[in-house]
């Protein structure tokens, strides 16, 4: 085994974790029937949120709070505006996004330059002393920030809300059928508003990893895209959370592996090497998209539909 | 906190119009507040802002300079936005119409030829078309989400121009900076108001928001596009293709980005450098919608927030404060925009209960 290839793993692992907590937050709010195409801007605010907290008070676990916090504020402003006033999903999402990139940049104009220790791992050295199997075990399986772990949970525990518990049932209904969940006396936009709050959070969440762990510093724009590479990643999962985790990890890893080309002294030039995640955003669409069938099946009915109860 | 939306019935043309109004005004309140927030009197900030830089004949210019991307491309994805079509990558066209136009120029660098600006500007308007093509392909042929395909040919763009002013297109000549070559003299668009920066593309813009406005309000296209975006079933008894509409609503605002690249590779920058546009591509998305999805709407909204893009730099100059602040503004702006539209087809009503008889009440914004 190649001496780079633990920690060419773990860095896959740390470039997926965004995408996960984005992809499967955004997951959360589609299926109650919502699209918020604010991905990036929450997942941006969320960075320089969390970033500025743990610069200053040099507490992790007040950073990441404070970046799932950030973003579902930024979510809130988008769930008023299209479940209470009824403007056009599409257009407040992007509306979000573009706020929520001049914001970030806005405040993070004195943190460019600084730098964060990073979230603290877990640690097993006895463990790694052992022969070949140590280091896979101890690093590769236990050795990861707790967040890690916690993206792990959260695929599993929104399966199960899914699926398997009432009021997940409930947020299905609201996304499939509003007028029907209405009649019935569910309340449509209540559910829709804390699915978008939640999925605000959760995008929030994967720009604070980005910004704590994965560079970690604060460089303006520095999403780079993901918060749409996590909407495309929804579609691919076919909106199923399993699927998403999957997902994120396959364009982590190919994030590092052009990364890793470079290295190699691949005879590419590095742009066109950094283009891959965004062309295969593209090509995963197409192959996803062109059975219309299968979107038909799996989208919620009322994806991007505003519900307004008369009477 | 018993206010309720009650649905008017009918659109209302007075609300189309006033939204804009209200949303600027809450803007500059909101602003109010963010200046505080910042520790700068409001009072200089706004002034700042949005009056000294246009308190001279250079300023005054400068608006129609940073106007005129905003007002071509704008016009162009004002019609796709009509028809449900959203084209989101026009900072991408906007960059490849730079790089075909601007090729050309380094192409032909010793070129004296008059022949060459208008070959330019075919070039980048057939460069942002062809890059709106890919979407506009792969929405009707594999019926793949165009907003997330068109935004990541953005990334692919800015990639692309990066790579081939890193390399190929070097200033061979330069300090091994990350430019090109100057453009010749007839690759550059004249100046139309001496002693300031001003330059032809204006024409570009006013001659596309002619062009949209006959199209819009005299041709069967625009009526085409309009019918497909509010009623989709109608359009399609009535026989309007839908991939049809697609593809024209996306060649045009794709054409209209990258000439806008041209312009401004051929006009202020008048060589290749790595920031060719700071976010017109998107910027544009606000001025469509402020404009109210109209040509003539467009061209005041272009302007004005071209003026944020002035405000930010002048702002930064005299009080110090981060560039950034444009990007709140425009942001806030379409916030407040989309809120108060909610007005076009609803009035808000006091009170919980089904009163009809007070119906004036709450109709203020």
């Amino acid at each position: 085994m190649p001496e780079w290839f633990i920690p060419f793993l773990l860095s896959v692992v740390t470039a997926s974790t965004p995408f996960v907590f984005a992809g499967i937050g955004e997951l959360v709010v589609e299926k109650s029937g919502v699209l918020n195409l604010g991905v990036e801007g929450m997942m941006i605010v969320g960075a320089v949120s969390a970033f500025a907290v743990g610069v200053t008070t040099g507490s992790g676990a007040l950073a990441v709070l404070t970046g799932a916090f950030a973003g579902a504020a930024m979510a809130l402003i988008f769930g008023v505006l299209t479940l209470y006033l009824l403007s056009n999903q599409v257009a407040t999402g992007l509306a979000l996004t573009l706020f929520g990139l001049g914001l970030s940049a806005l405040m993070g104009h004195g943190m460019v330059g600084k730098t964060f220790a990073g979230l603290p791992h877990l640690e097993f050295p006895l463990l790694e002393q052992i022969p070949v199997i140590g280091p896979l075990i101890g690093t590769l399986l236990l050795g990861h920030d707790v967040l890690v772990y916690f993206s792990v949970v959260l695929m599993i525990a929104v399966g199960w809300f899914l699926n398997k518990s009432r009021a997940g049932m409930v947020l299905r209904a609201v996304g499939e059928n509003h007028n029907a969940a209405h009649s019935i006396g569910y309340p449509v936009n209540l559910v829709r508003l804390l699915a978008v709050l939640f999925g605000g959070a959760m995008a929030g969440l994967g720009g604070a990893y980005l910004s704590l762990v994965h560079t970690p510093l604060w460089v303006e724009n520095m999403t780079a895209g993901r918060g749409w590479i996590a909407l495309a990643l929804v579609v691919f999962a076919s909106w199923r959370p399993a699927r998403v985790f999957v997902g994120a990890y396959l364009f982590g890893g190919l994030t590092i592996m052009q990364l890793h080309a470079q290295g190699l002294g691949i005879e590419i030039p590095p742009q066109v090497l950094a283009m891959a995640p965004y062309l295969a955003t593209i090509l995963v669409l197409v192959i996803i998209s062109r059975d219309s069938a299968l979107i038909r099946l799996n989208a919620p009915a009322c994806l991007g539909k505003s519900f307004h109860a008369t009477g | 906190m018993l206010l309720r939306l009650e649905n008017r019935g009918e659109i209302s043309r007075a609300m189309v119009y006033a939204s804009p109004f209200i949303a600027v005004v809450l803007t500059l309140i909101a602003g109010v507040f963010l200046f505080a927030i910042l520790g700068v009197n409001p009072v200089d900030a706004i002034l700042s802002f949005f009056v000294t830089p246009i308190s001279t004949l250079d300023g005054f210019a400068e608006l129609f300079v940073k106007g005129t991307p905003l007002v071509l491309i704008g016009v162009g994805l004002s019609f796709g936005f009509q028809a449900n079509v959203w084209n989101i990558g026009a900072e991408g066209q906007l960059t490849v119409g730079a790089l075909a136009g601007g090729g050309l120029a380094l192409l032909f660098f010793e070129s004296e030829s008059l022949f060459l600006l208008p070959a330019m500007v075919i070039a980048g308007t057939l460069g942002g078309m062809a890059w709106a093509a890919i979407p506009a392909f792969l929405k009707t042929r594999y019926n793949t989400n165009e907003i997330l395909t068109s935004l990541m040919l953005v990334y692919v763009a800015l990639l692309l121009l990066s790579y081939l002013i890193h390399g190929p297109w070097k200033d061979p000549e330069g300090q091994n900076f990350p430019e090109s070559r100057l453009f010749p003299d007839a690759g550059i668009l004249p100046v139309m108001i001496e002693t300031t920066r001003m330059h032809a593309g204006w024409l570009f813009a006013l001659a596309a928001v002619a062009t949209g406005w006959i199209l819009i309000a005299r041709h069967i296209i625009g009526f085409q596009i309009r019918v497909t975006g509010m009623a989709p079933m109608a359009a399609s008894f009535a026989g309007f293709k839908e991939k049809k509409i697609i593809w024209i609503t996306l060649l045009m605002s794709g054409g209209a980005a990258g000439l806008a690249g041209m312009i401004e590779v051929s006009g202020p920058i008048q060589q290749i450098v790595p920031n060719i546009s700071p976010g017109y591509g998107f910027t544009a998305i606000i001025v469509a919608f402020l404009g109210r999805l109209h040509p003539v709407g467009v061209l005041f909204a272009g302007l004005l927030m071209a003026l944020t893009y002035l405000g930010g730099e002048n702002a930064q100059i005299e009080m110090n404060l981060p560039n950034a602040v444009t990007g709140v503004f425009q942001g806030m702006l379409l916030f407040f925009l989309l809120a108060a539209d909610v007005l076009i087809k609803y009035r808000v009503k006091f009170g919980g209960a089904k009163t009809s008889s007070t119906a004036a009440a709450g109709e203020a914004g």
